[in-house]
């Protein structure tokens, strides 16, 4: 399983209802269906995800993120996670809002734009900065919002939602004790467990 | 039959009928004492008689949904595209059953049968259907071969509807069902186009009041009408322009009320030949069952609550294009779904055909169809 996976994993608790916005091929939650016995509902705008999902077994639904979640009821499940798609929203603000309206708690990660080779690349190149996570040009790139993780979290800051839980980690996923030091220089990867 | 055609085919097939003489009470409240059911089968049912899947057809459907009746049949079944060895209903996995629905022309006792009491066809003394009903005898001609729980229960457009209900009223007898092109009920939009179709056959001054077959005359007229309003509304304005275009039948106008145009012909041809073939108080009948269906009705319009009922998992597919069962009619079902807590899979599929592409071969949606029923297979071999 993708390491960021493992790490949200955790977070889950066992039999609780969970429902992934941009699940891929339902990898997240076909293992958290198989061990700890959760409902699982995963959302997903490309066909082939949508056919590997249900090859695994999970629920799955064709849905365009952007439009919202205003088909879903409040609170109708534990847990809302949402995997390295929130820089790609038309408006990530008010899908923060949506998460906790639908969940009682969220997971979001995302790519830290503050991270020192995406500084170095714009302070010295001075051009949009690409690198091995961030491939695509400026102009053709799905991820239209980024933001760093002060960003994120003044965001959260202001519209009064609860950061329980962050672990920063590498371009690997692997936490190291230096990245805490300066988690918004030396670290690549956000994973966030919000609640309001 | 092409080469092709015949390796993926289930081949040469022979319809079977059940006759059933356990009074049906429908949900009109009216009775039928006796009634034959028409159906086929292909594949092999299992020793444990859970690989069963229920096809249930839509308005002009069947029981010949796949294979061939004669070595020089012109055309296979209706849905041969997905059933058959290898395809995405598979019979080298599943026993699959078609049937012909109560009401229809094709076998199964309907208007055109004759009513034992009198000695002359019911005509339109056949009590009006239900999904509901149909259902009913669904389960019966499945009890009649000893099959308790179905693998699954498929259908496109009205077909899907029997499937639903098959969820809501025999929960405990399907682990899955398969609505593609569906809807939980009509609009108004949808029973308007139907009541033009009705209208264009009891105008008919063949149509008798529905007595034609004692009157030795038939209201071909009115069905074919019926059947080319339906035709552009089972297709969508681009896969009619893409097919038709504004091409000339002849080359050139004719300033005359004659065919100009090719989808002029194409639709007179259709409706033509659909008037040979089917019967008029079967056409009213199936576009009754469609107007009446509303499953949640007796939830107080509650399609959570009656979905609530379900304990099978849904695979619900809709198509770009289908203005008739548009794809936010299928997302009204899968939000409800997802509401009451149920296992949902969905996709719209992009495509060109409207309502029609619920019977193309499409990649996107075999593959889906092929998988879910895979997927279901392997579950239930884990339990």
């Amino acid at each position: 399983m993708r390491a960021d996976l493992e790490i949200i994993y955790e977070w889950i608790s066992p039999q609780s209802r969970v429902l992934d916005l941009g699940c891929g091929d339902g990898e997240l939650l076909s293992q958290l269906q198989k061990t700890r016995a959760v409902t699982g509902l995963g959302m997903e705008i490309e066909n082939d995800k949508i056919i590997a999902c249900v090859e695994k077994g999970v629920s799955v639904v064709k849905q365009d993120l952007n439009k919202g979640l205003q088909n879903l009821s409040d609170k109708c499940f534990d847990t809302v996670v949402m995997t390295q798609s929130f820089q790609q929203l038309d408006a990530p603000h008010l899908m923060l809002d949506e998460l906790l309206r639908v969940g009682h708690e969220a997971i979001v990660t995302f790519p830290n734009f503050g991270h020192w080779t995406t500084r170095r690349y714009l302070g010295f190149k001075g051009r949009m900065p690409m690198s091995e996570a961030l491939p695509h040009m400026w102009f053709d790139t799905p991820n239209i919002h980024h933001c760093t993780f002060k960003d994120f979290e003044v965001l959260c800051l202001e519209r009064n939602i609860r950061i329980k839980e962050r672990t920063v980690v590498d371009s690997t996923h692997q936490s190291r004790w230096f990245i805490n030091l300066f988690p918004n220089i030396l670290g690549e990867i956000a994973i966030y467990r919000l609640s309001k | 039959m092409s080469v092709e055609n015949t390796e993926q085919s289930v081949g040469k097939v022979v319809p079977q009928m059940a006759d059933f003489d356990t009074p049906l009470v429908l949900r009109s409240g009216r009775v039928l004492d006796s009634y034959r059911l028409m159906y086929e089968t292909y594949g092999t049912l299992n020793d444990r008689r859970d690989n069963a899947i229920l096809v249930c057809h839509a308005l002009s459907g069947n029981h010949h949904a796949a294979g061939y009746h004669h070595e020089d049949d012109k055309n296979p079944g209706w849905w041969d595209g997905a059933i058959g060895p290898g395809k995405p209903i598979d019979t080298n996995h599943f026993f699959v059953i078609a049937l012909n629905n109560l009401g229809g022309c094709d076998g199964s006792t309907g208007p055109a049968s004759i009513d034992p009491a009198t000695g002359k066809p019911f005509g339109p003394d056949f009590p009006v259907m239900d999904v509901s009903d149909w259902v009913q005898s669904q389960a019966r001609l499945i009890d009649r071969l000893d099959i308790r729980c179905l693998a699954a229960v498929v259908g496109g457009s009205l077909g899907g509807m029997q499937a639903l209900r098959w969820a809501i009223d025999f929960p405990d007898r399907l682990r899955h069902c398969v609505m593609i092109a569906s809807a939980a009920k009509l609009t108004a939009q949808n029973i308007a186009f139907n009541e033009v179709a009705r209208q264009s056959i009891m105008k008919d001054p063949q149509f008798c009041d529905g007595r034609y077959l004692d009157a030795g005359v038939y209201p071909k007229q009115g069905l074919s009408l019926a059947r080319m309003l339906g035709h552009i509304t089972y297709l969508s304005e681009d896969s009619m322009r893409e097919k038709f275009g504004r091409d000339h039948k002849s080359g050139t106008l004719n300033f005359n009320y004659d065919v100009d145009f090719q989808i002029e012909s194409y639709l007179r041809y259709q409706g033509e030949h659909f008037s040979h073939r089917f019967d008029a108080n079967t056409y009213l009948l199936m576009t009754k069952a469609l107007d009446y269906f509303d499953p949640a009705a007796d939830f107080d319009d509650d399609l959570v609550a009656c979905l609530a009922q379900a304990t099978c998992g849904f695979l619900i597919v809709s198509f770009s294009t289908d203005w008739r069962f548009s794809p936010e009619r299928s997302e009204e079902l899968v939000n409800a779904l997802m509401e009451a807590k149920k296992s949902v899979a969905y996709m719209e599929v992009d495509a060109p055909q409207g309502h029609d592409a619920f019977l193309f071969p499409i990649p996107d949606y075999f593959s889906l169809l092929s998988i879910y029923l895979k997927q279901a297979l392997v579950a239930e071999a884990q339990t």
